[in-house]
């Protein structure tokens, strides 16, 4: 089962390392990490997806709280109403004449961008959840996807819930 | 001019500052090693007059001695070494404090921050490499952070669940100056332990105690840091219910007294492991129920409640299901229940607790067999023999890891807490020997003995020289069988005896005494051991005492790794490998 796990730190060299090596040493996996300064650079926000029971997340959060230099740890709710999770992909798609429009089509339905063009490619860049970008891989895939980048997944609550500083 | 005035007129190097602030934390003692980049603070130390240094042969020594030392005081142990591979050997006793959570802050040198990832002379990244065995860890890069990382380290080491910090110091930071405040506030706003215990927890947690009809209590070495002993006893009498600790906890609870189980796990009581097993319900204070105290964990108390209270919310639900989580310090809560149980609004079935004793009294019938009728020396009746000679003397006892360590814990009738010191996660041989050597600096008047193995005691035996430099009269007693003997009993039951690379061949103790100017005894029969424990004793300074024992003595009760608690074996003739 797959979890989001929202962490705020003190943006001090070594807490990126500390964070990872508390993976590696307890053997929990890591799908994706994304992690970028929060409006208070002092502080950074970052977003791990993982997987495991209730009871290894649940160990995990514990074990991401007790670093001295995490501020909060939060598993972030999975419902859609609760919350919202964006990843961006720029995708690099072959782009004979055969397909060329079909690709632009698909781009269409999904609201993706083109932002680069060659005679022989086109890049995409596209930001969705996690079911709508899987889903516009999947399409793309057999039209030749030729190299594809994907940020990680970001996530945030709705509406009134914050994640910040009051531990 | 004082130290106050000094501060505010003159601009200090950083290794000035570095001593000024263990000043302020009150430190005066410290353990070390000298060497290229941290000179600038051994220049400082040369005029010091508050702080007074120990020079060790090892920096692991210095370590685990700064152990010794926080295990006696409660006060965190320092130590001070140089770079490169002054600070690498530093790692074996910064993971062995942080397994026991004893309170350590360890300052390493580090080149010149502008060599720092160029793989200058001595440069280690001590930072990563102790990233997962410290509490916690500070590269200093400027000398404005020294003071406040100083007081941050000591405050995070000492407090919530006590563990090493470990602090690397770049030459430049300590050749720098500036002016020196020391911090009195600390901002730390992703560090609050938790102390006070949840009050409905508790009041849940007493509740179902009392409604139990065969409850145990175990009480680890968590309770020691919390300094819980007094609330552990209280608590346990007036609830009526017997208590087991952890190799960790011993001591905790008075060994003799009718509710003590003694030590409970692998090597442990036999009734303790059973009346664990047997229970229904288990209040777990200090402990995080090591694999060496539940045995197989899927079979562990699992007809039990579970109610566990520890300050770690980690060490929680991690190996073991609790009914009843409560996270807070071990004092707090004890002190909720036990003023809560004074309210007069609960009880017990008094009777119900009898059964339950007696219970318990018919397991205790069971006894070890000894593994060989011999006319060597058997190492048992050695600890037996240390015991009647120190029992009134208020001994500190430091043994290292091994079958004499097992020995020790089940036939040295502890009393008191912060009695026996010995490495339990980590389960470091060369531990002892420099721990006991911290204890005695800690505590001069007390009579402190090493309980060694003769492979252990070859791991730090090179501080025999410290002993005699600062005239630390540790007693060493070495159980020499001539085996690792913990690794032979395995090899014995479970390798049909491959004995390989357990043989340990000794030097002669005696010699190597006369050497190093202590006093060396050889002891090879029962009837040396009392006169030999005398002299020992009456000796001012350090002696070595080599006893020559049986050596395929085995460790009993046992229950095998894996195995429940409740299959235990007490002899030769039990294969323990069961169903």
């Amino acid at each position: 089962m797959k979890h989001t796990i929202s962490i705020l730190v003190k943006n001090e060299a070594g807490i990126l390392s500390s964070v990872c090596d508390l993976f590696s040493t307890r053997g929990y996996n890591i799908e994706s990490l994304t992690v970028a300064a929060t409006i208070d650079s002092v502080y950074s926000r970052i977003t791990i997806v993982t997987t495991g029971d209730d009871v290894v997340i649940e160990q995990i959060c514990k074990q991401l709280n007790r670093l001295i230099n995490t501020i909060k740890v939060v598993e972030l709710p999975k419902s859609a109403e609760k919350c919202i999770d964006r990843e961006l992909i720029l995708c690099k798609v072959s782009a004979k004449d055969d397909v060329r429009s079909e690709i632009l089509r698909i781009s269409e339905i999904f609201g993706a961008k083109i932002i680069d063009v060659s005679p022989d490619t086109y890049t995409l860049e596209y930001s969705g959840d996690n079911r709508q970008v899987m889903a516009i891989i999947a399409l793309l895939r057999p039209l030749g996807i030729k190299e594809i980048v994907r940020s990680g997944m970001v996530a945030i609550t709705r509406e009134n819930q914050f994640i910040n500083l009051n531990k | 001019m004082t130290a106050e005035q000094l501060n505010k007129t003159e601009k200090m190097t950083g290794a000035k500052i570095f001593l000024e602030c263990l000043r302020k934390e009150g430190v005066d003692k410290i353990f070390g090693y000298p060497g290229g980049v941290i000179l600038h603070i051994y220049d400082e130390l040369y005029k010091c007059d508050y702080i007074k240094h120990y020079l060790v042969r090892h920096e692991q020594a210095a370590v685990h001695a700064a152990e010794g030392y926080a295990r006696i005081t409660g006060k965190p142990g320092v130590v001070l070494v140089t770079s490169g591979p002054g600070a690498c050997n530093t790692i074996t006793g910064i993971a062995n404090a942080y397994y026991d959570s004893y309170p350590l802050v360890v300052f390493t040198g580090q080149v010149d921050s502008k060599l720092i990832g160029n793989d200058a002379f001595q440069e280690s990244d001590i930072v990563g490499i102790t990233r997962t065995c410290c509490k916690h860890n500070y590269l200093v890069k400027n000398i404005s952070d020294l003071p406040r990382v100083i007081k941050e380290s000591f405050h995070i080491a000492r407090t919530g669940k006590p563990g090493p910090v470990v602090v690397s110091l770049p030459k430049d930071v300590l050749t720098s100056k500036m002016d020196f405040e020391y911090p009195d506030k600390i901002s730390l706003p992703g560090y609050n332990p938790t102390y006070e215990g949840h009050p409905i927890q508790c009041r849940r947690a007493l509740k179902v105690m009392c409604e139990a009809q065969r409850p145990v209590i175990i009480s680890g070495g968590g309770v020691i840091h919390s300094e819980a002993w007094r609330e552990i006893r209280e608590l346990a009498k007036q609830l009526n219910i017997p208590v087991a600790t952890t190799l960790m906890g011993i001591g905790t609870y008075p060994q003799g007294d009718e509710l003590s189980l003694g030590m409970l796990g692998m090597h442990g009581n036999y009734w303790a492991n059973l009346a664990v097993s047997n229970c229904d319900v288990l209040f777990a204070v200090g402990t995080r129920f090591n694999d060496r105290i539940t045995g197989c964990l899927k079979r562990f108390c699992k007809d039990a409640q579970v109610i566990h209270v520890d300050i770690d919310p980690c060490s929680i639900s991690k190996n073991v299901h609790v009914d009843i989580p409560i996270v807070g310090d071990a004092k707090n809560v004890l002190n909720v229940m036990i003023n809560e149980f004074k309210t007069g609004k609960y009880s017990y079935n008094v009777e119900m607790r009898k059964i339950w004793v007696k219970q318990i009294d018919s397991w205790k019938e069971k006894k070890v067999i000894r593994a060989v009728e011999s006319m060597a020396m058997s190492p048992q009746s050695v600890i037996e023999h240390i015991y009647n000679k120190t029992k009134d003397k208020k001994a500190i006892i430091a043994t290292e890891v091994g079958q004499h360590q097992m020995w020790t814990a089940q036939l040295y009738k502890f009393t008191q807490p912060r009695q026996l010191i010995t490495s339990g996660g980590l389960g470091t041989m060369g531990f002892g020997f420099p721990a006991a050597i911290g204890a005695q600096i800690a505590a001069p008047d007390r009579l402190v003995f090493n309980i060694a193995g003769d492979g252990s005691i070859q791991m730090n035996i090179q501080e025999l020289m410290t002993c005699v430099d600062y005239k630390i009269p540790v007693k060493i007693a070495v159980i020499n069988n001539g085996y690792l003997g913990m690794v032979r009993q395995w090899q014995e039951k479970l390798f049909d005896k491959h004995y390989s690379q357990t043989h340990i061949s000794s030097p002669d103790y005696v010699k190597l005494a006369e050497a190093y100017g202590v006093l060396g005894i050889r002891i090879t029969k029962d009837e040396e051991i009392d006169s030999a424990l005398d002299r020992a004793i009456a000796y001012n300074g350090p002696v070595i005492m080599d006893f020559v024992v049986e050596p395929f003595e085995m460790v009993y009760p046992w229950v095998l790794a894996g195995k429940p608690l409740n299959e235990v074996i007490l002899s030769n003739s039990e294969s323990g490998l069961g169903e």
